[in-house]
């Protein structure tokens, strides 16, 4: 059983415990966190104050204040959100465009399909970064245009993923029974193809959601992500490289954040392929022959 | 080889117009003047009208588009709106220091990342493998901003606060000392080097982690194949079965990662050059973007799009170079 696979996986079981924890914080953000991420008391007696440091209206500041007294363990649970959000909707939409486009290509053929994979090449060939930035020179940055911007710039590879399944798939004898029995091209896709292509797209896909929120925490480092205020991970970061000498507490904790939600993300996608792909076994265990280890061997 | 290798050149030259086209649509489709920037606020009408034509703004899409193109191909590539002088003197002053780095940091990252990844598939399923696999899947995970942060608090303003000896403070800004011009040329030298350690190992540690990472997988598949057994049944030496019979074949898939490590290479030199003052094609390229600086954007897209098409080259040429399977095909 997949999912049972899945879980007995230590890495995938570790990435979906992380990104679990996360998206709980995500949710419950007002609850962990109390404070106005976006709160300033009595600057100059509440900023920059240490991690574990009370300020003078008696708050205790877990992991201390920025420039402004503002509390970094809210501004870090309500970032949280943002990535979340940024890097799940993103990769939604290259999942849903590169899933079109790949699918489009192995169906069609001929012209159609080198065409199509043309332009898909020539856009990975750019780096991403320096798309995006080129994309967000043209706009007013804002949330939505990053997760609009990530989202049409991450699309390639899904792209070239589903156009191999896809194609893989359609040379497999179901395929041709489903035909056979006389399958709409509409049924042929939703019913038989998509469904048998959608795990290595999933798992591509939990690869790409820790790169995108990688991204934009970059983006808003170079001050191009979410707008100021905002208390985006990248921001964080961005704002406490100004204070490093005096609080360099500041650029450490979001950056920590950072680095455990890529983790997840990379732990989930390197375990959920092994655990999906039949080529790869886990390892040995003790050979017991009972009919369930039969069972799930067949 | 020769008419693959034209080939090749033709879908590159093909790649970089179409990126080189692309940025021309995206930038002049957008919303913003740059002939409002380019004559500063307090402009009448007249003078913005007037830099209009200067700038050939008044000219239709297509017409600017056909004109640029010819630019850009003779190497006219405007003047920067930023900075008043040719893009091209501009480029060419950052080209430089950004090869320096990105070729280094690769050379560290490929030799570094090979040597790990192959320990770790001789010790399969050890403690040190485990170790390895921790520490780079950590390492991998930490974004070339906030490492780079890091070093800089520990090695430049840590050291000098913890009294460290004076070799292990590194500088972290610029390329060199303000004081250079008065070395003599040794010390010039190692000036260099030193500027570079912070943003090298920077990039270096992270690309020699994924490297690590891809190269533990390709070297374990190798190893399981029927031939490396069969060379252990000769009788060869260790040393000889995991260099020659394993090592080189597991370089295959690793040279073709090359090509896709590009693009991600350049992100990270991008965050690297802004935060270490590095006077490179990324740190122009993100002054550019926060000036709106049109010309200069255009061009270092490009420019980046064609250092990866020629890496893309590069490898190419390597992979037949490594594997003398494909030598004999188009023989």
């Amino acid at each position: 059983m997949a999912s049972a696979r899945l879980l007995r996986d230590t890495r995938a079981a570790t990435g979906l415990a992380i990104l679990g924890t996360l998206a709980g914080i995500a949710l419950l953000a007002p609850v962990i966190a109390p404070m106005d991420p976006l709160a300033q008391a009595d600057i100059l007696r509440t900023r920059f104050l240490p991690p574990l440091a009370a300020g003078p209206d008696g708050i205790l500041h877990w992991l201390g204040t920025d420039r402004f007294g503002r509390d970094l363990f809210a501004r870090l649970v309500y970032g949280t959100r943002i990535s979340l959000s940024v890097g799940i909707l993103s990769v939604a939409i290259s999942v849903l465009l590169g899933g079109a486009v790949g699918s489009i290509a192995a169906l069609m053929g001929g012209r159609v399909e080198r065409l199509l994979m043309a332009v898909t090449d020539a856009a990975l060939a750019v780096p991403r970064l320096v798309l995006l930035l080129a994309l967000v020179t043209l706009w007013e940055s804002s949330l939505l245009l990053v997760v609009l911007v990530l989202g049409f710039t991450g699309w390639m590879t899904v792209a070239r993923l589903a156009r191999a399944e896809v194609k893989g798939l359609l040379e497999r004898p179901f395929v041709d029974a489903a035909r056979a029995a006389g399958a709409t091209p509409w049924r042929l896709l939703s019913r038989h193809l998509l469904p048998n292509a959608l795990t290595p797209v999933i798992v591509a896909a939990a690869l790409a959601v820790g790169n995108a929120i990688m991204l934009e925490a970059g983006l808003s480092f170079l001050g191009l992500g979410i707008p100021a205020p905002g208390p985006s991970w990248g921001n964080m970061i961005a704002e406490g490289r100004e204070a490093l000498v005096n609080a360099p507490w500041i650029a450490t904790f979001p950056g920590l954040a950072l680095v455990l939600a890529v983790i997840g993300c990379n732990l989930l996608g390197d375990g959920m392929r092994d655990a999906m792909d039949p080529a790869v076994q886990p390892r040995p265990r003790r050979i017991r022959l009972t009919r369930s280890s039969v069972a799930d061997v067949s | 080889m020769l008419r693959q290798l034209s080939r090749r050149i033709f879908l590159g030259v093909a790649v970089v117009l179409t990126v080189v086209t692309l940025t021309f649509l995206l930038i002049n489709l957008a919303p913003g003047d740059p002939a409002r920037l380019w004559v500063g606020p307090g402009a009448g009408e007249q003078e913005l009208a007037a830099a209009r034509r200067a700038l050939g703004l008044d000219r239709p899409l297509l017409v600017r588009y056909g004109a640029w193109l010819a630019d850009f191909a003779r190497g006219d590539w405007g003047i920067s709106l930023a900075q008043q002088r040719p893009v091209l003197q501009v480029v060419g002053d950052a080209l430089p220091h950004t090869l320096v780095l990105s070729v280094t940091s690769l050379l560290v990252t490929y030799v570094a990342g090979l040597f790990i990844g192959a320990v770790q598939a001789m010790r399969h399923r050890t403690a040190a493998d485990t170790g390895l696999t921790v520490g780079t899947l950590l390492l991998y995970g930490m974004p070339a901003y906030w490492l780079a942060i890091m070093l800089i608090l520990v090695f430049s303003y840590g050291a000098a606060r913890w009294g460290w000896p004076e070799w292990l403070r590194f500088p972290a800004i610029g390329v060199t000392s303000l004081d250079a011009e008065f070395f003599t040329p040794w010390q010039r030298v190692v000036d260099r080097l030193r500027h570079l350690a912070l943003p090298l190992v920077t990039l270096a540690v992270i690309g020699s982690a994924g490297m690590a990472r891809f190269a533990r997988g390709a070297v374990l598949d190798v190893r399981g194949q029927p031939f490396v057994r069969a060379a252990r049944a000769r009788g060869l030496l260790p040393l000889r079965v995991e260099g020659v019979h394993v090592l080189r074949n597991a370089l295959l898939p690793v040279i073709t990662l090359l090509g896709l490590s590009l693009p991600m290479l350049i992100s990270g030199t991008v965050f690297v050059e802004v935060i270490f003052a590095w006077p490179g094609m990324g740190r122009v390229m993100v002054g550019a973007v926060g000036a709106r600086d049109y010309p200069v954007v255009m061009a270092t897209t490009a420019v980046f799009a064609i250092l990866v098409v020629i890496g893309n080259l590069l490898a190419d040429i390597m992979y037949v170079a490594a594997d003398p399977r494909l030598r004999r095909e188009e023989a």
